[in-house]
């Protein structure tokens, strides 16, 4: 982050288009469902989870405590899990983060980053075993799957620290 | 990081009613998430007609991807092609000298079957192409196998019908919305066939297994499935016409194996839809009181 590039007088954008933002991102997030493949493994990392904790971790008063239901049922209409389980699991995890923010006040990226591993992992295992049959042989795929999205967590914070700072300094409190 | 200040509510009731309100929506959300778990998992294609016209939109999206990725794709192709025609056209040319011994063969065992078909009076059905289009996309996030087809009701695509590919068996629409259907593919851990061994016709089920394989499980005791067996599927239940390959097992077996299918999803580029082979009668009129 360079501050030279930083003016502290850049009103940013206008608060209902800045209110947006979080959501446009986690919900375009979302849609990287629709790449054009046809996948064999399940290995695809749930970007719209990835944004949606980024945003909870680094920007904590970007989206309202309740709006990972609504984000979870658009995610749950392209993703392929049966109806509900995202918008259960992410309002979960949303709580959650919300119980380690009063108890873990000064966090650094470290801890956020542990957070969100074990966000990642709930929700993923949870997921395995709300939409398949327990005996499906998709457990190496998953652990896989639950590797690469919590290595992808990072560039994921990088990418919404970037856009909170184009959205201005207009937030609003919880 | 700091701890949030803005958390604090103070004296403001405005705020302290805003942020248990907060609370409260976060909860109910919860509370609706596994409720319409609830519904989706006893009822799964309870919200078909939302998540397809949602397809509906993203599938020409996806589909406008397919293309460009095919177009440029097709430059190194090109290139190839230009310099191995030489030995590609040798190649052919012996292949085309095996396959016409071949031919003649096969025509005459048609020619023989055809007759021997009629003499038995067989009713044959060849089931009919409703639409060919292409698969756009698929659940790569979730452990279901689905995968999204770039044509709907509005080109006659129901739920229902069975989706083949150019080698073999892809699975069946589950679910049809105005211009997107979601296919339930062969490996999906839902998805079950039932198949016949090419060999001896030795009935048996092809259950997916969720990696890209399917368990052949066989119907019958006391069989052996051994590596290399074909299986295509048998016409049994009245989905899928028979005859069309489904899976190679991979390696010996009792009487449940590990199969490869035909297709390559990842490779896939054109599906043809069929209607059901046999499809369901129509029900019996209420009985007249």
């Amino acid at each position: 982050m360079t501050l030279d590039t930083y003016n502290p007088f850049d009103p940013g954008l206008p608060p209902a288009r800045a209110r947006a933002l979080p959501w446009l991102t986690v919900m375009a997030a979302s849609l990287t469902a629709i790449v054009p493949v046809v996948a064999i493994v399940p290995l695809q990392p749930p970007m719209g989870l990835l944004m949606l904790l980024a945003w909870r971790l680094v920007a904590r008063f970007a989206l309202r405590l309740w709006a990972a239901a609504p984000l979870g049922l658009f995610d749950d209409l392209v993703s392929g899990q049966p109806l509900g389980s995202a918008v259960l699991l992410w309002s979960l995890t949303s709580l959650a983060i919300d119980l380690f923010e009063h108890r873990l006040v000064f966090r650094d990226f470290w801890q956020d980053w542990l957070i969100a591993s074990g966000a990642i992992a709930f929700c993923l295992i949870a997921g395995r075993f709300l939409a398949v049959p327990v005996g499906a042989q998709v457990d190496a795929p998953l652990v896989i799957q639950i590797a690469i999205t919590i290595l992808l967590f990072p560039m994921a914070t990088r990418l919404v620290a970037w856009i909170d700072r184009k959205r201005g300094r207009n937030e609003v409190g919880a | 990081m700091a701890p949030a200040r803005d958390r604090r509510t103070g004296f403001s009731r405005r705020r302290q009613y805003g942020a248990f309100l907060a609370y409260v929506l976060a909860v109910a959300g919860a509370v609706v998430g596994a409720v319409l778990l609830v519904a989706s998992t006893f009822n799964p294609p309870a919200f078909a007609a939302l998540r397809m016209t949602l397809g509906s939109v993203t599938a020409p999206i996806s589909g406008t991807f397919v293309a460009i990725g095919d177009a440029v794709s097709s430059v190194p192709d090109a290139i190839g092609h230009y310099f191995f025609v030489h030995s590609e056209n040798d190649r052919l040319r012996a292949e085309l000298e095996q396959s016409r011994k071949i031919l003649l063969t096969a025509r005459t065992i048609a020619h023989d079957n055809r007759r021997l078909r009629r003499l038995l009076a067989v009713r044959d059905r060849t089931p009919d192409t409703v639409v060919t289009a292409r698969l756009v996309s698929s659940t790569g996030a979730s452990g279901r196998r689905f995968a999204l087809l770039n044509a709907g009701r509005w080109q006659g695509v129901e739920p229902g019908m069975a989706v083949r590919g150019p080698e073999g068996l892809i699975g069946r629409v589950t679910e049809s919305g105005p211009a997107a259907a979601r296919v339930l593919l062969l490996t999906d851990p839902e998805s079950i066939v039932p198949v016949r061994r090419t060999r001896d016709g030795m009935p048996a089920i092809a259950v997916g297994r969720g990696d890209g394989t399917l368990d052949v499980r066989s119907v019958a005791t006391n069989v052996r499935l051994g590596k290399g067996d074909l299986f295509v599927t048998s016409g049994t239940g009245g989905l899928y016409a028979p005859n069309i390959p489904v899976a190679r097992v991979r390696t010996d077996g009792g009487d449940v194996a590990v199969a490869r299918p035909f297709i390559h999803p990842d490779t896939l580029d054109f599906a043809i839809v069929q209607r059901a082979f046999m499809p369901m009668p129509p029900s019996a009129p209420a009985p007249r009181p």
